[in-house]
Formats: structure tokens, sequence, C-alpha cells
């Protein structure tokens, strides 16, 4: 119990009053609207008291930050230690282009390098495949082959910075050229640190960047978090990820349930199917979620994570290493949150988000650009953004105590409610069998199905606002953004330097490397070292994934809506 | 009774940003059409296919990644050389200004961007697309 009993009958008391004082008030002057709901629609009260809050436990649902479980934050020192990694998302036109982006950024203050492939690269494509036309470098930067990578990381001291990379079906493949540039530059893997996203549940899920089937797709990550324990122990493997759920038009709890429950299938999953002990790979396991525009919703979403995951590791898989059951996160703010019309406001929405991630405790940040609704960022709108976390650390001393927000009532219970909420999906996902049979089901894409389209009703008919789409509109607003363009140069250029590196490679060479990558697969073999072998020998992404494809099997979105 | 309008709706392309075409699929289908989605990641070719196959009134395109000003002119011509002039494409997604004369040079029938209602859209086609007979 928080409360002694003294209080909580001294609080009805008072509470009492203050509800005939609201009555009175109400009948006067109505209230603007009869509902007041977060943008997930979660109802809220228009006061929290102790009584929200009398059930909780201090010692195991509270504590402090760095004890069990988790409510309060991961590490011990907060952000006095360390701020969290500056991250800024980048990569657009070929592999040069997006080096200088990343000097820029580095040179502005960003701690840690975060790459965006373009949809060619995402997909398992080369940028000569017919499918690849009209996509090369628009939405990323354009990977092929292993020379591309040299080109991207020219300058970048691998063994200092960790980079993330949000890749997933050929994550294998992204993250064997990551090693073998590091291993060609004399940097031992176990010096190297870093990111790949690969979570394909997400991907079935929400995001659709698809190649395989889900079974196969789970092996290939099981594949890269077996390789990782043994001897990249620094990267984190696997990025499980609410962001896109979120984008796909989740609710706040759709997006926390359906995030760790893919988490705790990539956990069964590497037991099951690697023979591992849950604390061998745990630790390396790290999340991404989304911080949406509801302030309050989205912080206590962060806080209910960790919880979730803490009790999930230690009551549902037996794990008895603490780091196993820390949550630790990525965010970025919530791009559909975002406005083409006046975009400028975005800035602002974008502030509200990151100071939501910070206060929600978050171990990196990704801060959405102005402009980016409408095109690639500029680099003007890139540093604005960057500048708002630095503002957000350095000036307004929200870093100077951890988790501030802890023992307000209606933060607690706002982060109870989501919990509780998040387990009743979960279970029912676990009565399904699992998050791949549900996926199977259509489960998780309908109830997402769901939220989105009543969302999209609501904004028509402004029972939720968007300034400047459906409040304060301006007519015939001129947008004065400058729009980078990614013009066919590009794409000329990137099967210039593709056709170039197939003609100087040992083609012999590339041909038996992906003959063992091939069996591997048929074997169920780990593939990640024959990977390294075959991105050194200049195999190509689509020249890997496509022995994927043809032992695994080629999955189609079945459309579900 | 009526005919109901047939709707094909679409993402050409590599793009996985379906959130719109799946909202534009339930709200059409709540209005009363006929609606056909063949999820992501279909090339132009299959568009066009499905759309001749599927006998539709209309076809709907939707891509994000930016690749629009390829996609949504190569199914208009790839329906023109199979030389099927009475269904309509239309298009929608974030479009900067300066693509929507070359894409309506192009012959996309009309282009939603973003703040057109759901509503909106509706009104769009009940007035110009029937039903074939």
């Amino acid at each position: 119990m928080l409360f002694t009993q003294e209080l909580l009958d001294k609080s009805s008391l008072l509470r009492k009053k203050w509800e005939d004082e609201v009555k009175r008030v109400v009948a006067k002057n109505p209230d603007q609207k009869p509902e007041w709901s977060t943008v997930s629609d979660l109802e809220i009260k228009r006061i929290y008291g102790p009584e929200d809050i009398a059930g909780m436990d201090f010692e195991n649902d509270i504590a402090y930050p760095g004890q069990y479980p988790f409510l309060r934050g991961v590490q011990a020192t907060g952000y006095r230690g360390k701020y969290w990694t500056f991250r800024m998302f980048s990569g657009m036109g070929t592999a040069v282009t997006t080096n200088e982006r990343w000097h820029y950024l580095l040179n502005n203050g960003q701690t840690g390098l975060s790459t965006a492939f373009d949809f060619p690269t995402l997909m398992g494509y080369d940028t000569d495949s017919p499918k690849a036309k009209g996509e090369c470098g628009k939405c990323g930067v354009a990977i092929d082959t292993i020379e591309d990578f040299f080109d991207l990381t020219k300058g970048i001291p691998l063994g200092k910075v960790s980079t993330s990379m949000t890749i997933n079906p050929p994550a294998t493949i992204l993250w064997a050229m990551y090693c073998a540039t590091a291993d060609i530059q004399g940097i031992p893997l176990n010096q190297i640190s870093g990111t790949i996203q690969n979570d394909m549940l997400k991907e079935f899920i929400a995001q659709k960047t698809l190649m395989c089937p889900p079974d196969p797709s789970v092996k290939l990550i099981s594949d890269t978090i077996e390789f990782g324990t043994k001897y990249v122990p620094k990267w984190n493997t696997v990025s499980i990820s609410g962001y896109h759920i979120r984008e796909a038009g989740a609710t706040a709890v759709q997006e926390l349930a359906f995030t760790l429950r893919d988490g705790m299938e990539y956990v069964e999953d590497v037991i099951r199917r690697k023979g591992l002990h849950v604390d061998s790979f745990a630790p390396r396991l790290s999340f991404f979620f989304n911080s949406h525009i509801d302030f309050f919703e989205e912080i206590a979403k962060m806080r209910a994570a960790r919880r979730i995951w803490a009790k999930g590791m230690r009551e549902r898989y037996g794990s008895t290493d603490e780091r196993s059951w820390w949550l630790r996160f990525h965010t970025q703010t919530a791009g559909c949150s975002l406005t083409a019309q006046q975009p400028y406001n975005n800035v602002v929405r974008t502030a509200t988000e990151a100071l939501a991630a910070v206060l929600g405790g978050t171990q990196s940040l990704h801060t959405n650009s102005l402009d980016e609704v409408l095109c690639l960022p500029s680099d003007h709108a890139v540093q604005i953004a960057l500048r708002t976390q630095q503002i957000i650390a350095e000036e307004t001393g929200v870093v100077n105590t951890i988790d501030p927000l802890a023992g307000s009532y209606f933060v607690e219970a706002l982060t109870n409610e989501m919990e509780e909420k998040a387990w009743e999906y979960i279970h029912k996902i676990d009565e399904m069998g699992g998050m791949v049979a549900a996926i199977e089901k259509g489960f998780p894409q309908l109830e997402i199905s769901d939220a989105a389209y009543k969302f999209q009703r609501q904004i028509d008919a402004a029972e939720k606002i968007m300034i400047g789409v459906n409040k304060y509109n301006v007519e015939n607003e001129e947008v004065d953004i400058p729009l980078i363009e990614i013009d066919e140069t590009v794409e000329k250029e990137q099967l210039e330097r593709l056709a170039a590196v197939k003609r100087s490679r040992d083609s012999r060479r590339v041909k038996e490397c992906l003959e063992d990558i091939k069996k591997a697969c048929e074997k169920g073999d780990n593939v990640m070292p024959y990977c390294i072998e075959a991105v050194k020998a200049r195999a190509s992404v689509q020249e890997i994934c496509d022995v994927y494809r043809e032992v695994y099997g080629e999955y189609r979105d079945p459309g579900i809506y | 009774m009526a005919k109901k309008i047939r709707i094909l709706l679409a993402k050409p392309g590599l793009d996985g940003h379906d959130r719109g075409a799946k909202v534009l699929a339930r709200c059409f289908r709540d209005a009363g059409f006929e609606v056909i989605y063949t999820g992501c990641h279909n090339t132009p070719e299959q568009i066009v296919n499905a759309a001749i196959q599927e006998d539709v009134d209309m076809v709907g395109l939707s891509c994000l990644s930016g690749a629009h000003t390829y996609l949504y002119p190569e199914v208009v011509k790839q329906l023109r050389d199979r030389g099927v002039t009475d269904i309509p494409v239309v298009g929608g997604g974030i479009i900067p200004d300066r693509d929507m004369q070359p894409l309506y040079d192009a012959g996309l029938k009309a282009l939603f961007t973003p703040g057109a209602t759901l509503d909106s859209i509706v009104d769009w086609i009940n007035t110009n697309i029937a039903a074939k007979e």
C-alpha cells in the first residue's frame, strides 16, 4: 500500500467535496466537450488522486532506477552520466552523398549514426532489377555491394561510433558488410557497436518490407542473435520496433503490446531453435518506440514497457540476469503526427514528442525534421531537429532528475492501465499460439486497421484535432519549403557503379559463396559466416536475397484490411 | 438495383506504407463500392492485369516513396498500350506541387493529397465514375 488508510479516508472526503463543486460549476458552464481522451482514444478522467494508485506496491511496482521492475529506468544514474544518443536517421542518393550528410551531422554534435536505405536495398533488390526502377536513392541510400559500403563509411571510425542500420529482410547481408568492412580495416568484431533493426515480425504487421515467409524470417533473425552473442557482443542484433506499428495506425496500447509480444517471440525462437540460454543473448535485445503527440500517454507507455519486459523476462523465461530484464530503447518522434499543411508547426510537435521521449527515459532519439512529411530533409531542417534534442538536454533542466513524473497520481495510474491492457493483448496472442500464428490469422493487422480507420474518421469529423488539417486551416497556402530532389542521374550513376563491380569481381568465387549460403540455408546452419565471405567477394544484396527467396520461398502481402 | 462501382486499389512499387490504402479500402467498402485491394508491392504490369481481369471502373494508386513520378504514369501508359481507355486512374499521397501537372499531363484523372477527407474522395468518385453496364 502506498498510502495509509487515514490518508485515503481524508482524500475520499475531500474528493467528494471537489466533485460537488465540479457538478455545480458544470451545471452553469458545461465542459467544452463531453469526453476527453488521448489521441489513441483512451479515456482520461478529470482528475486522479491517491485512490487511483492505492493498490500499488512500492517495492514491486515502483522502486528506484536500476532496480526491478525498472519502471523508473534501467540506469542508476539517469541522464547525469550520459545523455541519450542523439541519433538522426539519414540516408539519400548514393553512398557518397550519405557519407557527406553523416559527416555534417557528426560535426554538428550528433553522437551516433543511423542509416536509411532506399527501397530496393530494403527489399533485397539491386538497382539493376526491373523492380527497382524509379526508386533508387529516393527514400534512403542505395547499397548494392560492399564497395558502396566502403564509400558509406569513409572516414567514420567504426570502432568508436555506434551505427544503427534500419534494415530488415536483408539484415544478415548489410550486417555482414559492416562486419567485413571492420575486419578489412583491422578492427576486431568485438569492438564494433551498433544496431540492426532486423525485426521481421513488425514488417508483416506494419511496415511491409517483405521477402520470405514468417518462419524462415525469424530463423534468419535467430542466426544473427546467435552470431552476435558469440562474436559481436557489443552489437544489438534486433531492434524490436513499435515505431512502424504505430505509424500504421495502431493505438499506443497496441504498439506497446504487439512490440513486446514480438520481442517475446524472438526470445522463444532463439531458446527453441538455437538452444541458447535466455541470459546469454537477451541483454543485447533492444527496442524502438514511437513518440506520438499525446504527451502523457507516451511517457506512460515507455514506463509501462520497461515494467512489462522485466516481469516477462523473469516470470515467463526464468531469466536471472538483470541485464536481460532491461528494456533499452531508441525513440523516433511520430512522422504520422506531422502535417504537410503549415509545415513549420511540425517543429513544435517534434519538440513536444521529443520531450515525452526524454521524460519516458529513452536511450537514443531521432527527431523528425519539419519538412520530412514532404520530402527528404534539408540540411537546415535536420539541424533544427538535432538542435531540438540539444536544447532539451542542455537548456530545459528536465535531465536534472530521473523519472520526474514518478509518483504522479495520473502518470502512475495511466502507466498501470496501459500495462494491464497490453498484458490482455499479450495473453490473447499467447492463446493464438504466439505472434507468428497471430500474424497468419491477420489479428494484429486487423486490430491496427480498425484503429487507423477510426482515427481517420475522427479527423474528418474534427473529433480529434490536427491543427492546419481540420482546424485553423489556411486557404490556398503557399508552402515555401525547399524540396530536395533525388533525380534520375542518381539511378544512372548507381547502375554504372554496380556494373563496374560486377565486371571486376571474380565471378566464380561469387558463385561458390552463393552456393555455400544456399547449403547453409538448406541445412539450417547459421548463414552469417557465409554472408561475410560472400560480401567480401562482392556478392550483391540481391544475389544473396535471391538465394533466400529460392530456398525459403517468397512472401506476398495478403493485403488484409 | 444499380450496379456497384468497382474499384481496384493498388500500391505500385516497393513502398510498404499501406495505411492510407487500407483506410480507403474500408471507406470505399462502407460507401457501397466494390473494392479489390491487391496489397503492397505490385508492378505496373500486375496492376494493369488485375484492372483488366476484374473489369474495374477505376484504379486508385497509392505510393509514398517518391516513385510516383515514374510509377503512376507507367500504369496509365500500360493500360493504353493494352487498348484500355475506359478505366480512369487516380493517385494519392504526398505529391509535391511541381509533380502535379506532369502527372495530369500523363493521364492521371485525379490526385488526392494531404487534407483530402474520405468523404471528399467518395464524393468525387460518385460524381465522376460510373459503374459499367
